[in-house]
């Protein structure tokens, strides 16, 4: 396999993180109502580009590599897609298509109407998110990474005070001084390796890094850094405000995108960079941090007041799922590309499609009534049936229900789990899906309660966006059928099977007693009306309530800062201790 | 002490006092100058390690060069970008703060 050499369909490459970028600078010559325009032009052209990369690389059968300039590493620098690359690269594609269809009615500029300039900075982003995450999949080498991540930082910020409030301000500048933080230990690891193997070319550095301090320091600092960009707990001091308080279809981009691309920078470095440095132990360290995410998240989600809130911190938990699969993908004491990288890609992608519907459902409600209290939700899903329908769908799926991509991705890591004798991450997967159980089903008992008047004064909300919503929730529920191909036919089962069944309804059953014990107002509590908790309700309330002080104070900026020193400290540690051994 | 060695130690007191600004600073704008001086020292130490792994008869290694440039451009956006939300953030509610909610005491 040759990485130092152009292959045949590698110009696919730059064309594919250029052509964003080219919408997003024809976009500002040419202003107001003409970005929605050459948005709307660009998506189905980039979106041909991604699937005519994926082809290529299937007829091409190893990796897609394009020299810039024809200068080969080490001093030139060269742009690569292997099969993550090319997953990741569709996904976005058919992500960022689906959330400008639902951004139309937030964000269009209707011939009469005024020009906003909200909706001029919508577009020009989320053209500007696109053409950063396709840089992110496709470079080689780390400085260029490095570019690329700040690209999609620069980019992302401003989606989240796209409404001007202070309150955005705020979150919008919260998120952009801990993200600069990341970035800088980031660059520091990066510099630490380039003053000890002279290369950034990803290929080349692996083939000459060998454990010691430098990589050892490197790793650690570089994994901090983007830990801090992904928001995994405890580092996730920044998103809930940012995701929370953007605007649907900003907050889709954020959740569904931005911070995927710093995990896939984190992927790349554990994986392909430093497979031979990586050790068991910081393994367990970062697959750690993603199940006190997954409890932390789901508890605090269910004592939120509003919708988008809960949404936000369901984002925060599900983030912790996406690192289960670290520990789980070591064979021999090596990391190794294979059954567990493959499902945490799908669950990476799954989770963007069902979050980006998810948040579209809750934004959707939020317009139509006026306000996102959990509390007041009744009626909604007579008002709205899409919506609610949307909701649901996108929350079976993060559950993992059969046939959805983190069902196929779950029962990857069982597998897994099984078959290196690490019982406990078993544990974490079959639990993680009772605490995602546990917010959805008390969103939906609220949606789906009777009023106690009928709803007055709904406003009506664009069909379009509901079926773009539903529509993104239904790709996640049937993602495991594309997966088919690359995995195989037999994990995946008839969802009405007896076993299947049984687990899925084990799982909202558990669900609903979470939600039932730690929801901030019972869930039996008729609006209005006085209502007296039981013992056990007690004791669970006093325990949420502890849980979420201590997530105000994991949130506080000295606490924060001082974890993620700590957190460096430990992963030099543990990658030097796990050598030794 | 060779000069390497110099600016290895400068680029770490540089490093040291901006984490230091970074977390314990409460206000964005010494926060966004500690975050320069943290990236400066990650410049020096970079220039430094050009000049030690230049190529016999070359004063230093090029390739620092060209990737510094880059990142001193991505720096100066970053604070750009920053300056920018912070100055609109004092029009719209003359309070600089990061705190969350006036309770919360960071």
């Amino acid at each position: 396999m040759e990485l130092w050499t152009s292959t045949h369909g590698g110009a696919l490459l730059p064309a594919a993180v250029l052509a964003p970028f080219v919408g997003m600078l024809l976009g500002l010559a040419l202003g107001g109502r003409q970005v929605q325009r050459v948005a709307f032009v660009l998506m189905p052209l980039a979106l041909v580009l991604a699937l005519g990369l994926a082809v290529a690389w299937q007829r091409e059968g190893q990796t897609l590599v394009y020299l810039l300039g024809g200068w080969a590493p080490p001093l030139g620098i060269a742009l690569r897609a292997d099969g993550p690359a090319v997953a990741m690269l569709l996904a976005v594609a058919g992500v960022v298509c689906g959330i400008g269809l639902f951004a139309r009615a937030d964000f269009g500029t209707p011939v009469g109407a005024p020009e906003s300039r909200a909706a001029f900075s919508y577009w020009l982003l989320l053209m500007a998110v696109w053409g950063a995450l396709n840089l992110v999949f496709v470079s080689g080498d780390l400085f260029t990474l490095y570019v690329a991540l700040e690209l999609l930082t620069f980019a992302g910020v401003p989606l989240v005070c796209l409404a001007g409030s202070g309150e955005t301000l705020r979150a919008a500048l919260r998120y952009m001084l801990f993200a600069l933080c990341g970035s800088v230990l980031y660059l520091l690891g990066a510099v630490l390796l380039y003053g000890g193997y002279g290369t950034l070319d990803m290929p080349l550095l692996a083939g000459m890094v060998r454990p010691g301090p430098v990589a050892w320091t490197a790793l650690a600092l570089m994994t901090v850094g983007l830990l801090a960009k992904t928001a995994l707990f405890p580092l996730h001091l920044w998103l809930p405000p940012a995701h929370g308080g953007a605007p649907a279809a900003a907050s889709a981009v954020l959740s569904a995108l931005v911070i995927k691309g710093s995990w896939f920078l984190l992927l790349r470095l554990w994986f392909d960079v430093m497979p031979g440095v990586a050790t068991l132990g910081a393994a367990q360290l970062l697959a750690g941090l993603g199940a006190a995410a997954i409890v932390v998240g789901s508890i605090v989600a269910l004592r939120q007041k509003r919708l988008k809130l809960l949404v936000a911190y369901s984002t925060m938990a599900q983030i912790g799922y996406l690192f289960l699969m670290f520990p789980l993908a070591f064979e021999a004491g090596v990391l190794v590309h294979g059954a567990a990288l493959s499902a945490g890609l799908l669950q990476a992608i799954s989770h963007a499609t069902a979050k980006a519907g998810m948040f579209m459902a809750a934004g959707l409600v939020y317009a139509a009534l006026g306000h996102d209290r959990i509390a007041d939700l009744a009626g909604v899903a007579r008002a709205m049936p899409l919506a609610v329908m949307a909701f649901a769908v996108s929350g079976l799926a993060l559950m993992g229900v059969v046939p959805s991509g983190a069902y196929l991705a779950k029962k990857l890591l069982l597998d897994a789990a099984e078959g290196s004798g690490q019982w406990w991450w078993t544990l974490v997967l079959q639990g993680g899906a009772v605490f995602t159980a546990g917010y959805v089903v008390l969103v939906l008992v609220n949606m789906l309660r009777r009023p106690a008047a009928p709803l007055q004064g709904v406003t009506p909300v664009s069909i379009l966006s509901q079926w773009a919503a539903l529509g993104l929730a239904l790709c996640s529920l049937l993602l495991a059928f594309a997966a088919i191909g690359p995995v195989s036919t037999e994990l995946i089962k008839n969802p009405l099977d007896a076993r299947d069944l049984g687990t899925t309804l084990l799982v909202i059953l558990g669900g609903a007693l979470l939600a039932l014990a730690l929801s901030r107002r019972s869930l039996f509590a008729a609006a209005g009306a006085p209502h007296r908790d039981g013992a056990v309700r007690r004791v669970t309330m006093v325990l949420g309530m502890a849980l979420e002080q201590f997530d105000a104070w994991v949130r506080r900026w000295t606490s924060a800062g001082l974890l993620m020193l700590l957190l460096a400290g430990l992963f030099v540690g543990l990658l030097r201790v796990g050598q030794a051994a | 002490m060779s000069v390497e060695t110099l600016f290895a130690l400068a680029a770490c007191a540089l490093v040291g006092i901006g984490l230091y600004g970074l977390i314990v600073q409460p206000h964005p704008l010494r926060k966004l100058v500690a975050f320069n001086v943290m990236g400066s020292g990650v410049f020096v130490l970079f220039g430094a390690l050009a000049m030690r792994g230049a190529e016999a008869g070359m004063a230093a290694d090029p390739v620092p060069q060209a990737l510094l440039i880059t990142a001193i451009v991505v720096a100066f956006a970053a604070t750009s970008v920053t300056v920018a939300l912070l100055l609109r953030l004092i029009e719209s509610t003359d309070n600089a703060s990061l705190a969350d909610e006036p309770s919360a005491g960071d």
